[in-house]
């Protein structure tokens, strides 16, 4: 069995809410000694809870991602058993230190002496006001990595400006091009994509540097705006209104020219999705769907014509599925050779048998929050084996490792770090 | 500072298609990776063949996606099904540090070019294969298209309106978000590979990519595991927040958050005095005065225009608020122009145009964009003839149908 591939990277998650934090679980799973670097005397907001001590009427309140605590009971250590948090904590070590007392500060640049990587998201002016930004760490450590990931990135007229998800998706075009086109923007559910995608630029940003770093011996700066890094991904869109001056609407589950949609299915809230992108599919369709008849009607005739009457093919096919059930309908479509699937609630997702099968899920006990299953890697290797080393990091869990052996803390030290409240696994008392 | 990309040096191999295969190398080549894109000769990549097209106008270089996709990459045309043109592919890879491919699982092993036989001559070579449900379990060999990934895999279901269907997210989106993801596995193992001397190969399932995306679907899982309750569609906050989430103005809308956090701080950038009664304090319920509140707000909204919204409660108050962009919004905003984000890059066929740049900023090894998408083996000649391949071969390797 082969080492895993980042393994000797050691990296300072200082990540919030989700980018920052799913970024260094990327570089985690792969084989990096992550260590999470946390406060006890500050609570950042939607990271490991809304609140530290949630009430149960505000958990009762809350949709499953944001008050789904084990069994929606709180516990003794909240903050250990978000499921938000602890689905991007595995894998780590966490540690506390207090940034704002000199001490602290002073801890944090011992640890970027034998660190590579740093991982951030704070907001804007965070780090720098805690005399931490890039240039006061590259004294430290020529060798220092220091990805900083931001909305609007580190320069510009923006870079002060805040935003959270919801404003990023709106800010980088992506709002106007999802919305059900029968209805505004207004109808939109939240979706933090440009999060997600800008943790994957983050761990892909570390990554090079890593290996730019064994050819010039030198660390660097990464400053990721995570609009930018979210447009590449609706370059299509983009290329749309420079080439052809068109402003491209939202198409809603619509393709640009293949018949596409989601369809309503036998039962209560079922529903199926395909595409039919040429008349083959077309054809397999209607023997799928007994509705061979279709063949002779001059609006579904070629690929052009049925595009052009879509919302009178999406009739048909709806008065299909509407009568079928999900499973039954989704078989016939493949057994025709149709690019078809369900769409997959959390149950059905967790009941897959496909995901069963690859392992994908992973069971993990973890002390405060109990055995329970999680989703898995978004990826796996064929001789390196990507694992659970350590379940979801429990705040101020590995102190003692970080502070003595890492560092070399003395135990007077330690005890002096304690006293003036940088170490600890519950948060100050004055945090609600 | 070096104005090379920090992958100068390294050479990839891009037996992709589509669109998730395209952006994962494309992420490589923007950084400085020398970019292969090997495509069967005459049609190429079928990206080359879906629109929207450049003036509407279907032809091999005027695909929006493929124009986009490609960039920074070198183009060469080789029949993999023939004998001469294993022969050259063999060759190409190895001499290269990476091979990327997404054809459907199978398909190498039986074009000889499983990892196995990659690895016994070059045993650094790092494969990633990029599939719909990965290269094993039992939707393996399933046809997809992306929404029906998105739908499987995804937060579809819990995605849009409780009285409509669920919603998927703009297109191809998400198979650009799986390309990511594979570049992150793919840069994982060239480094690991660097330093312990041995490649790997990496299954990278669509499927999966979604269901561990942070973008709702990996946190609901967990969610569903802690409580036994799915994410499902809720009805948007809009009639319910004062002030709602999308407002519409002078140009559009913008969107802002506000609720009980920022109260103080929207009141303080309004600067309207009424709003001071703390009968107007979140959560508002009081029908009567929630018309009250409407009856000021909406001409305030709509006598002003989106990013003036913006910058105001941005600069006078800290709060999350932003113009809901499109995309020719996008292509003139002041931050994204000044940043110099945008790259123009011209094309032979397609001509000149703008496109999305780099997605983060490396301040000692930036690279940059600078050769649109390849016409279909426009670089035969220079890549073939590095490997030591005359201009007599190739000639006969044209009329054979090789490349």
């Amino acid at each position: 069995m082969k080492k895993l591939p980042l393994e000797g990277v050691r990296v300072l998650d200082m990540g919030v809410v989700l980018a920052g934090p799913q970024a260094a679980l990327l570089l985690a799973d792969l084989g990096a000694e992550v260590i999470r670097v946390e406060s006890t005397q500050h609570f950042p907001p939607q990271t490991r809870g809304i609140f530290a001590h949630p009430t149960k009427e505000s958990i009762m309140a809350s949709i499953p991602t944001a008050g789904g605590y084990p069994m929606r009971e709180a516990g003794e250590r909240p903050w250990n058993r978000f499921p938000w948090f602890n689905t991007h904590a595995r894998n780590k070590l966490g540690m506390t230190v207090d940034l704002k007392k000199p001490h602290g500060r002073d801890i944090f640049k011992r640890l970027v002496t034998i660190s590579d990587v740093l991982v951030t998201n704070q907001t804007p002016g965070t780090m720098e006001g805690l005399g931490l930004g890039y240039d006061a760490l590259s004294k430290v450590n020529s060798r220092f990595i220091y990805v900083e990931a931001s909305s609007f990135g580190s320069t510009g007229p923006y870079h002060t400006y805040r935003a959270l998800g919801l404003q990023m998706e709106a800010y980088a075009g992506h709002d106007l091009l999802r919305h059900y086109p029968d209805r505004d923007v207004s109808s939109n559910t939240w979706a933090v994509t440009a999060d997600a995608a800008g943790a994957l630029g983050m761990a892909l940003a570390a990554e090079m540097a890593l290996f730019a770093r064994t050819r010039t011996g030198r660390g660097q700066y990464i400053d990721l705006s995570m609009v930018e890094n979210f447009v590449g991904l609706i370059g299509p869109a983009v290329l749309d209104y420079s080439f052809n001056g068109r402003v491209p609407e939202s198409l809603g589950n619509r393709d640009y020219a293949a018949i596409q949609g989601c369809y309503p299915c036998a039962g209560e809230d079922r529903w199926l999705v395909f595409t039919l992108p040429d008349d083959a599919s077309w054809d397999a369709f209607t023997r799928a769907s007994g509705n061979e008849s279709a063949a002779a009607d001059p609006r579904f005739a070629t690929v052009a014509a049925r595009y052009a009457n879509h919302d009178a093919v999406d009739g048909l096919i709806t008065g299909w599925t509407r009568t079928v059930q999900r499973e039954t309908a989704v078989e016939r479509l493949r057994a025709e050779g149709i690019m078809a699937g369900p769409v997959l609630d959390d149950g059905d997702a967790m009941a897959d048998p496909h995901l069963a099968a690859r392992g994908y899920f992973l069971e993990i006990d973890q002390e405060d929050a109990g055995r329970h299953r999680y989703p898995g890697f978004p990826y796996r290797f064929h001789e390196a084996e990507l694992s659970v080393r350590h379940p979801p990091v429990r705040l101020g869990e590995h102190n003692e490792y970080v502070y003595k052996t890492l560092l070399g803390v003395t135990d007077q030290e330690y005890a002096e770090l304690e006293a003036e409240g940088h170490i600890g696994m519950e948060y100050a008392p004055h945090i609600r | 500072m070096e104005m090379t990309g920090p992958l100068q040096g390294l050479r990839v191999i891009d037996l992709t298609q589509g669109a998730a295969g395209p952006y994962c190398t494309r992420l490589l080549a923007a950084y400085g990776a020398t970019v292969i894109k090997v495509e069967r000769p005459r049609t190429g990549d079928l990206m080359r063949h879906v629109g929207p097209f450049v003036g509407d106008q279907p032809g091999p270089d005027r695909s929006l996606s493929f124009l986009h996709l490609n960039v920074n990459k070198l183009g060469v045309t080789l029949n993999l099904a023939s004998t001469s043109g294993r022969a050259v592919v063999a060759s190409l890879i190895a001499d290269a540090d990476v091979v990327v491919e997404s054809f459907r699982p199978g398909t190498m092993d039986r074009l000889g070019l499983c990892y196995d036989a990659l690895r016994a001559t070059n045993p650094r070579i790092v494969l990633t294969s990029i599939s719909n449900f990965g290269q094993s379990g039992p939707y393996r060999d399933l046809p997809a298209s992306e929404i029906v990934l998105y739908g499987m895999g995804h937060a579809m279901f819990g995605t849009g309106q409780p009285d409509a269907e669920p919603m998927s997210m703009a297109p191809r989106v998400n198979l650009h978000f799986a390309g990511q993801t594979a570049a992150v596995a793919t840069m994982a193992a060239v480094f690991g590979s660097q330093a312990q001397g041995m490649g790997d190969w990496i299954d990278v399932s669509i499927m999966e990519t979604f269901a561990s995306s942070i973008d709702r679907r990996a946190i609901s899982l967990t969610a569903f595991d802690y409580t036994g309750e799915k994410m499902v569609r809720i009805a948007s906050v809009q009639g319910i927040a004062v002030p709602p989430p999308y407002n519409p103005c002078a140009d559009g809308y913008f969107h802002i958050t506000v609720g009980t956090p920022w109260w103080e701080a929207f009141v303080r950038a309004v600067d309207e005095s009424f709003l001071r009664d703390e009968r107007f304090n979140p959560p508002l319920t009081d029908p009567l005065l929630r018309e009250e509140f409407d009856a000021f707000w909406i001409p305030w909204c709509m006598q002003r225009t989106k990013r003036e919204i913006a910058q105001l409660f941005q600069e006078t108050g800290g709060l999350p608020c932003a113009p809901v962009n499109s995309i020719a919004d996008l292509l003139a905003d002041r931050n994204l122009l000044v940043r110099g984000f945008f790259r123009d890059l011209y094309h032979p066929v397609a001509g000149q145009a703008r496109y999305p740049g780099l997605p983060f900023v490396m301040n000692d090894t930036p690279g940059a964009l600078v050769r649109a998408a390849p016409t279909l083996g426009q670089d035969n000649v220079q890549v073939y003839g590095e490997l030591g391949y005359a201009e007599r071969d190739l000639n006969v390797m044209a009329s054979t149908g090789v490349i």
